[in-house]
Protein backbone atom coordinates (compact mmCIF):
# COMPACT_ATOMS: atom_id res chain seq x y z
CA UNK A 1 0.00 0.00 0.00
CA UNK A 2 1.31 3.05 -0.93
CA UNK A 3 1.30 6.53 1.57
CA UNK A 4 -0.92 7.98 -0.90
CA UNK A 5 -3.44 5.16 -0.65
CA UNK A 6 -3.24 4.85 3.27
CA UNK A 7 -3.69 8.53 3.40
CA UNK A 8 -7.25 8.07 1.36
CA UNK A 9 -7.90 4.84 3.35
CA UNK A 10 -7.78 6.99 6.47
CA UNK A 11 -9.93 9.74 5.18
CA UNK A 12 -12.22 7.26 4.69
CA UNK A 13 -12.05 5.96 7.82
CA UNK A 14 -12.56 9.42 9.51
CA UNK A 15 -15.87 10.09 7.53
CA UNK A 16 -17.07 6.81 8.24
CA UNK A 17 -15.98 7.18 12.26
CA UNK A 18 -17.47 10.72 11.68
CA UNK A 19 -20.87 8.89 10.53
CA UNK A 20 -21.02 6.59 13.18
CA UNK A 21 -20.96 9.39 15.47
CA UNK A 22 -23.64 11.20 14.29
CA UNK A 23 -25.89 8.62 13.93
CA UNK A 24 -25.63 7.83 17.31
CA UNK A 25 -26.05 11.71 18.56
CA UNK A 26 -29.39 11.31 16.16
CA UNK A 27 -30.43 8.33 18.10
CA UNK A 28 -30.52 10.73 21.11
CA UNK A 29 -32.60 13.21 19.83
CA UNK A 30 -35.26 10.20 18.36
CA UNK A 31 -35.05 9.11 22.06
CA UNK A 32 -36.54 12.49 23.49
CA UNK A 33 -38.83 13.34 20.19
CA UNK A 34 -42.49 11.78 20.78
CA UNK A 35 -43.63 8.34 19.51
CA UNK A 36 -44.95 5.13 20.01
CA UNK A 37 -42.80 2.56 21.90
CA UNK A 38 -42.78 0.90 18.43
CA UNK A 39 -41.77 3.82 16.46
CA UNK A 40 -38.92 4.40 18.22
CA UNK A 41 -37.97 0.25 18.18
CA UNK A 42 -38.09 0.38 14.35
CA UNK A 43 -35.99 3.79 14.05
CA UNK A 44 -33.35 2.64 16.62
CA UNK A 45 -32.97 -0.68 15.26
CA UNK A 46 -32.49 0.95 11.75
CA UNK A 47 -30.08 2.91 12.29
CA UNK A 48 -28.03 0.28 14.40
CA UNK A 49 -28.31 -1.55 11.60
CA UNK A 50 -26.85 1.01 9.37
CA UNK A 51 -24.22 1.72 11.83
CA UNK A 52 -23.30 -1.65 12.28
CA UNK A 53 -23.19 -2.11 8.46
CA UNK A 54 -20.56 0.86 7.64
CA UNK A 55 -18.46 -0.51 11.02
CA UNK A 56 -18.53 -4.30 9.28
CA UNK A 57 -17.57 -2.97 5.80
CA UNK A 58 -15.57 0.08 6.24
CA UNK A 59 -14.09 -0.83 9.64
CA UNK A 60 -13.83 -4.85 9.44
CA UNK A 61 -13.06 -4.72 6.19
CA UNK A 62 -15.42 -7.38 5.19
CA UNK A 63 -15.72 -5.73 1.88
CA UNK A 64 -12.25 -6.35 1.09
CA UNK A 65 -12.74 -10.08 1.74
CA UNK A 66 -13.39 -12.42 -0.97
CA UNK A 67 -17.26 -12.39 -1.79
CA UNK A 68 -17.66 -15.70 -0.84
CA UNK A 69 -17.30 -15.03 3.02
CA UNK A 70 -19.56 -12.60 3.16
CA UNK A 71 -21.90 -14.68 2.28
CA UNK A 72 -21.08 -17.44 4.28
CA UNK A 73 -21.21 -15.21 7.17
CA UNK A 74 -24.08 -12.62 6.89
CA UNK A 75 -27.07 -14.45 5.62
CA UNK A 76 -26.87 -17.19 8.29
CA UNK A 77 -26.34 -14.88 10.77
CA UNK A 78 -29.05 -12.47 9.66
CA UNK A 79 -31.55 -16.02 9.20
CA UNK A 80 -30.70 -16.66 12.80
CA UNK A 81 -31.26 -13.35 14.39
CA UNK A 82 -34.41 -13.50 11.98
CA UNK A 83 -35.53 -16.73 13.49
CA UNK A 84 -35.82 -15.34 17.01
CA UNK A 85 -38.78 -13.44 16.21
CA UNK A 86 -40.59 -16.79 16.90
CA UNK A 87 -41.12 -15.47 20.71
CA UNK A 88 -43.24 -11.89 20.28
CA UNK A 89 -46.20 -14.15 20.17
CA UNK A 90 -46.10 -15.32 23.54
CA UNK A 91 -44.20 -12.21 24.86
CA UNK A 92 -47.84 -10.07 23.53
CA UNK A 93 -49.76 -13.37 25.04
CA UNK A 94 -47.99 -12.70 28.52
CA UNK A 95 -48.84 -8.43 28.28
CA UNK A 96 -52.51 -9.30 27.88
CA UNK A 97 -52.70 -12.73 30.42
CA UNK A 98 -54.22 -15.10 27.82
CA UNK A 99 -53.41 -18.20 28.13
CA UNK A 100 -53.15 -20.67 24.89
CA UNK A 101 -56.46 -23.36 24.72
CA UNK A 102 -55.95 -26.25 25.79
CA UNK B 1 2.46 -38.15 3.55
CA UNK B 2 4.61 -39.52 6.89
CA UNK B 3 4.58 -37.12 9.84
CA UNK B 4 8.57 -36.84 9.17
CA UNK B 5 8.14 -35.94 5.33
CA UNK B 6 5.61 -33.13 6.51
CA UNK B 7 8.21 -31.63 8.96
CA UNK B 8 10.84 -31.55 6.15
CA UNK B 9 9.05 -30.37 3.26
CA UNK B 10 5.85 -29.01 4.96
CA UNK B 11 2.38 -29.19 3.62
CA UNK B 12 2.71 -28.61 -0.16
CA UNK B 13 0.35 -29.53 -2.47
CA UNK B 14 -1.19 -32.23 0.11
CA UNK B 15 -3.10 -29.64 1.73
CA UNK B 16 -5.95 -27.81 0.24
CA UNK B 17 -5.53 -23.44 0.56
CA UNK B 18 -6.81 -21.80 3.35
CA UNK B 19 -10.78 -21.43 3.01
CA UNK B 20 -12.04 -17.75 1.69
CA UNK B 21 -8.18 -16.71 0.84
CA UNK B 22 -7.90 -15.93 4.06
CA UNK B 23 -5.87 -17.17 7.37
CA UNK B 24 -7.20 -20.07 9.56
CA UNK B 25 -6.68 -17.62 12.27
CA UNK B 26 -8.78 -14.56 10.94
CA UNK B 27 -11.60 -17.06 10.02
CA UNK B 28 -12.05 -18.52 13.46
CA UNK B 29 -12.09 -14.66 14.68
CA UNK B 30 -15.13 -14.30 12.25
CA UNK B 31 -16.68 -17.47 12.89
CA UNK B 32 -16.46 -16.56 16.56
CA UNK B 33 -17.78 -12.90 15.67
CA UNK B 34 -21.26 -14.37 14.39
CA UNK B 35 -21.84 -16.73 16.87
CA UNK B 36 -20.81 -13.84 19.90
CA UNK B 37 -23.74 -11.62 17.53
CA UNK B 38 -26.36 -14.19 17.96
CA UNK B 39 -25.29 -14.57 21.77
CA UNK B 40 -26.28 -10.73 21.89
CA UNK B 41 -28.69 -11.20 19.79
CA UNK B 42 -30.52 -14.03 21.94
CA UNK B 43 -29.93 -11.58 24.65
CA UNK B 44 -31.55 -8.22 23.20
CA UNK B 45 -34.43 -10.65 22.03
CA UNK B 46 -34.77 -11.82 25.51
CA UNK B 47 -34.87 -8.39 27.03
CA UNK B 48 -36.97 -7.63 24.10
CA UNK B 49 -39.36 -10.29 25.46
CA UNK B 50 -39.43 -9.47 28.75
CA UNK B 51 -40.24 -5.23 28.35
CA UNK B 52 -42.92 -5.89 26.05
CA UNK B 53 -44.75 -8.64 28.32
CA UNK B 54 -44.22 -5.62 31.75
CA UNK B 55 -46.56 -3.63 31.99
CA UNK B 56 -44.39 -1.71 34.84
CA UNK B 57 -41.07 -1.84 32.92
CA UNK B 58 -39.40 0.96 34.52
CA UNK B 59 -37.50 4.31 32.91
CA UNK B 60 -35.61 5.41 34.85
CA UNK B 61 -32.26 7.13 32.75
CA UNK B 62 -32.47 10.43 33.42
CA UNK B 63 -30.85 13.05 30.89
CA UNK B 64 -27.90 13.94 33.59
CA UNK B 65 -26.32 12.20 34.41
CA UNK B 66 -27.23 8.80 32.61
CA UNK B 67 -27.42 9.87 29.18
CA UNK B 68 -24.28 12.08 29.12
CA UNK B 69 -22.64 8.72 30.83
CA UNK B 70 -23.66 6.97 27.56
CA UNK B 71 -22.81 9.63 25.30
CA UNK B 72 -19.56 9.67 26.72
CA UNK B 73 -18.78 6.02 26.73
CA UNK B 74 -19.86 5.95 23.08
CA UNK B 75 -17.77 8.52 21.81
CA UNK B 76 -14.80 6.85 23.99
CA UNK B 77 -15.80 3.20 22.37
CA UNK B 78 -16.47 4.25 18.72
CA UNK B 79 -12.83 6.34 19.05
CA UNK B 80 -11.29 3.46 20.74
CA UNK B 81 -12.25 1.86 16.71
CA UNK B 82 -10.83 4.23 14.74
CA UNK B 83 -7.27 4.41 16.47
CA UNK B 84 -7.48 0.09 16.48
CA UNK B 85 -7.80 0.72 12.87
CA UNK B 86 -4.82 3.42 12.93
CA UNK B 87 -2.77 0.64 14.74
CA UNK B 88 -4.02 -2.13 12.06
CA UNK B 89 -3.02 -0.22 9.08
CA UNK B 90 0.48 0.94 10.73
CA UNK B 91 0.67 -2.59 11.25
CA UNK B 92 0.20 -3.42 7.69
CA UNK B 93 2.75 -1.27 6.47
CA UNK B 94 4.83 -2.37 8.69
CA UNK B 95 5.73 0.38 11.48
CA UNK B 96 5.47 -1.68 14.32
CA UNK B 97 6.59 1.32 16.39
CA UNK B 98 3.31 2.96 15.61
CA UNK B 99 1.30 0.46 15.44
CA UNK B 100 1.75 -0.42 19.22
CA UNK B 101 1.20 2.79 19.99
CA UNK B 102 -1.63 3.30 18.42
CA UNK B 103 -2.83 -0.02 20.30
CA UNK B 104 -2.05 1.09 23.60
CA UNK B 105 -3.75 3.87 23.05
CA UNK B 106 -6.95 1.64 21.70
CA UNK B 107 -6.30 -0.18 25.43
CA UNK B 108 -6.56 3.25 27.23
CA UNK B 109 -9.99 4.04 25.89
CA UNK B 110 -10.85 0.59 26.58
CA UNK B 111 -10.03 1.31 29.97
CA UNK B 112 -11.67 4.68 30.40
CA UNK B 113 -14.89 2.58 28.79
CA UNK B 114 -14.82 0.17 31.29
CA UNK B 115 -14.53 2.62 34.33
CA UNK B 116 -16.97 4.92 33.51
CA UNK B 117 -19.56 2.03 32.88
CA UNK B 118 -18.18 0.52 36.48
CA UNK B 119 -19.21 3.88 38.38
CA UNK B 120 -22.16 3.88 36.50
CA UNK B 121 -23.29 0.26 37.85
CA UNK B 122 -22.15 1.92 41.24
CA UNK B 123 -24.53 4.63 40.85
CA UNK B 124 -27.18 2.59 40.00
CA UNK B 125 -26.86 -0.17 42.87
CA UNK B 126 -26.48 3.27 45.41
CA UNK B 127 -30.10 3.71 44.05
CA UNK B 128 -31.40 0.17 45.30
CA UNK B 129 -31.32 -1.48 41.84
CA UNK B 130 -30.08 -5.07 42.27
CA UNK B 131 -30.67 -8.69 39.95
CA UNK B 132 -34.14 -8.65 41.76
CA UNK B 133 -35.40 -5.33 42.44
CA UNK B 134 -35.49 -1.50 41.60
CA UNK B 135 -37.22 0.97 43.49
CA UNK B 136 -39.32 2.04 39.68
CA UNK B 137 -40.90 -0.82 38.46
CA UNK B 138 -40.60 -4.50 37.71
CA UNK B 139 -38.18 -6.18 39.05
CA UNK B 140 -36.96 -8.36 35.91
CA UNK B 141 -35.15 -4.31 34.84
CA UNK B 142 -31.66 -5.30 37.00
CA UNK B 143 -31.43 -8.67 35.96
CA UNK B 144 -31.87 -7.96 32.35
CA UNK B 145 -29.73 -4.50 32.53
CA UNK B 146 -26.90 -6.05 34.15
CA UNK B 147 -26.83 -9.25 32.01
CA UNK B 148 -26.40 -7.60 29.17
CA UNK B 149 -24.17 -4.35 29.64
CA UNK B 150 -22.24 -7.01 32.07
CA UNK B 151 -21.84 -9.22 29.06
CA UNK B 152 -20.34 -6.24 27.01
CA UNK B 153 -18.13 -5.08 29.33
CA UNK B 154 -16.74 -8.36 30.30
CA UNK B 155 -16.62 -8.33 26.10
CA UNK B 156 -14.39 -4.92 26.78
CA UNK B 157 -12.09 -6.28 29.25
CA UNK B 158 -11.48 -9.48 28.02
CA UNK B 159 -10.56 -7.19 24.94
CA UNK B 160 -8.33 -4.87 26.86
CA UNK B 161 -6.46 -8.24 28.01
CA UNK B 162 -5.94 -9.88 24.51
CA UNK B 163 -4.93 -6.43 22.78
CA UNK B 164 -2.32 -5.63 25.44
CA UNK B 165 -1.08 -9.26 25.39
CA UNK B 166 -0.86 -9.42 21.49
CA UNK B 167 0.47 -6.19 21.32
CA UNK B 168 3.38 -6.91 24.35
CA UNK B 169 3.75 -10.15 21.89
CA UNK B 170 4.00 -8.02 18.76
CA UNK B 171 6.71 -5.90 20.26
CA UNK B 172 8.85 -9.00 21.07
CA UNK B 173 8.47 -11.08 17.98
CA UNK B 174 6.16 -13.54 18.99
CA UNK B 175 2.75 -12.43 17.29
CA UNK B 176 2.80 -10.48 13.73
CA UNK B 177 0.83 -7.95 12.10
CA UNK B 178 -2.14 -10.14 11.13
CA UNK B 179 -2.49 -10.90 14.94
CA UNK B 180 -2.98 -7.32 15.37
CA UNK B 181 -5.58 -6.83 13.37
CA UNK B 182 -7.70 -10.17 13.95
CA UNK B 183 -7.69 -8.85 17.29
CA UNK B 184 -8.49 -5.22 16.08
CA UNK B 185 -11.94 -7.68 14.38
CA UNK B 186 -13.03 -8.17 17.65
CA UNK B 187 -12.28 -4.78 19.17
CA UNK B 188 -14.54 -3.59 16.22
CA UNK B 189 -17.46 -6.28 17.38
CA UNK B 190 -17.33 -5.09 21.12
CA UNK B 191 -18.16 -1.57 19.52
CA UNK B 192 -20.49 -2.51 16.85
CA UNK B 193 -22.62 -4.62 19.65
CA UNK B 194 -22.53 -1.19 21.82
CA UNK B 195 -24.36 0.66 18.61
CA UNK B 196 -27.07 -1.76 19.62
CA UNK B 197 -27.24 -2.24 23.37
CA UNK B 198 -27.40 1.93 23.85
CA UNK B 199 -30.65 2.22 21.95
CA UNK B 200 -32.34 -0.66 23.16
CA UNK B 201 -31.38 -0.83 26.73
CA UNK B 202 -30.58 3.14 27.77
CA UNK B 203 -32.44 5.63 24.95
CA UNK B 204 -35.87 3.20 25.06
CA UNK B 205 -35.95 3.63 29.06
CA UNK B 206 -35.50 7.55 28.94
CA UNK B 207 -37.08 9.26 31.52
CA UNK B 208 -39.11 11.90 29.84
Amino acid sequence: MTGTMREESLKTDIIVYVIILVIAGLQVLIAYRGGTIGQHVIEFLSLAIIQAGLGVMFFMHLFQEKRSLMFALIPATVFVLLMMNVIWSDSFRLIQMKPWPN
Amino acid sequence: MSQAEVVTVGHGEHYEAPPFSIPSKKLVMWLFIISDAVTFGAMLYGYGYLRNASSNWPTPFKFSPSIVNVMVMTFVLITSSLTMLIGVRKAQAGDKEGSIKWTYITVLLGIVFAALHIREWASMIHEGVTLTHNPWGSGQFGAIFFSITGLHLTHVIGGVIALTVVALGYKRGRYKAADIEIWGLYWHFVDLVWMFVVPMVYLLNVEK
